[in-house]
């Protein structure tokens, strides 16, 4: 079995995923993206991993790697799909709403004028959020017309192409702390709640990480929303209402765990090598999408 | 531990034996971002700025 490993940079999670594979004297390489050149007419030495890992820092690198990888039939964690539809906010919702997985009310826009008034019909606070991007960058919380107004000319005077696509998001006025789950397979490992005073509480962002306790809810969830965007190794993103209900804010594709594994005692490095000796044997197919009627059970 | 000259502002950055390849260090005195581009000789350059697309 030969397991490669395609990364940009090597974070703490990419030296815990070595050193596990290691422990077990799999075999493995390391692939810089970077150095990559793909050449579309001969698949050359890459039919010789049985799967390769994505954990590319960078979403269009990742992308075009997975997609070149998966035409070619090498098998991705997670393959293009799941990278396609994750890094796309506007994708991820579509998804999730097409299952019917409760997620916070989004409005899409392409002009600035159409945008505006998105905003004013949803009313105050909205959240615009680019619709490509991560670590809790570039949100903004808008609560009120003049500052929706700036933000919108700000994103079309300044920004690339991307932020011409105006992805709201409703606010949800949640206690000091959301959820992310981590799901792998068909199996929600773990999950810990992200505390932090600023209303954004990514831990990229400096947000404290408390084991989550999995309730029936939280795993119904987590693996739908898994499954919504193509399955295989994400970290959910949950928000709580103020009257208790869960919505799914994000699924993530690429996702960073160094700060959840102390906190809830789980080996997660060990369950994604796990994982990939599995697709790697070509022992998995896409889990079922866990039933609507099967919500809060286990 | 070895250590290297940061080739920004000429600090000393010590580095761990198991470093590895496309890792990043910081700098202590001056903060900057040092991406490991070879290990034998143990090289650095200026890591990457974060892109828009970066993350999870």
């Amino acid at each position: 079995m030969k397991i490669g490993i395609l990364y940009s940079r090597i974070r703490v999670e990419e030296k815990l995923l070595v050193q596990e594979l290691e422990a077990r004297g799999l075999d493995y390489d390391l692939i810089d993206v970077r150095q990559v050149v793909f050449d579309l007419h001969d698949p050359g030495q890459w039919p010789q991993y049985d799967v390769i890992l994505e954990r590319c820092i960078s979403h269009t690198q990742a992308l075009g790697a997975l997609q070149v990888l998966g035409a070619w039939g090498v098998r991705c964690v997670n393959n293009a799909q799941v990278a396609q539809v994750c890094g796309s906010k506007l994708e991820t919702s579509l998804a999730l709403a097409g299952v019917g997985v409760p997620a916070p009310r989004v409005r899409v826009a392409v002009s600035t004028g159409a945008a505006l008034a998105a905003v004013e019909e949803m009313g105050y606070p909205v959240v615009l959020k680019p619709a490509v991007g991560s670590w809790g960058r570039l949100l903004a919380k808008v609560n009120d017309v003049e500052a929706a107004e700036a933000i919108l000319e700000h994103k079309e005077t300044l920004g690339s192409y991307h932020h011409s696509l105006v992805y709201i998001q409703e606010y949800v006025d949640k206690p000091d702390r959301d959820i992310r789950s981590f799901v792998v397979g068909d199996e929600t490992i773990c999950a810990i709640t992200r505390h932090s005073s600023h209303w954004i509480t990514n831990t990229a962002r400096g947000g404290h990480a408390e084991n989550c306790p999995v309730t029936a809810e939280i795993d119904w969830l987590s693996r739908r929303a898994a499954q919504a965007v193509g399955g295989g190794v994400v970290a959910v993103d949950l928000l709580e209402t103020r009257d208790g209900e869960l919505l799914v804010n994000e699924v993530n594709y690429t996702m960073e765990f160094r700060n959840s594994i102390d906190p809830t005692g789980v080996d997660i490095p060990a369950k994604i090598v796990d994982y990939l000796v599995t697709v790697a044997g070509g022992r998995t197919q896409p889990a079922p999408l866990p039933p609507a009627a099967a919500r809060g059970q286990r | 531990m070895t250590q290297l000259t940061c080739v920004e502002c000429a600090g000393t950055v010590n580095v761990e034996q198991d470093v590895m390849q496309g890792e990043i260090l910081q700098c202590p005195d001056c903060g900057v971002e040092l991406e490991v581009i070879n290990l034998d000789p143990l090289t650095v350059d200026l890591a990457p700025e974060v892109e828009e697309d970066w993350g999870e």
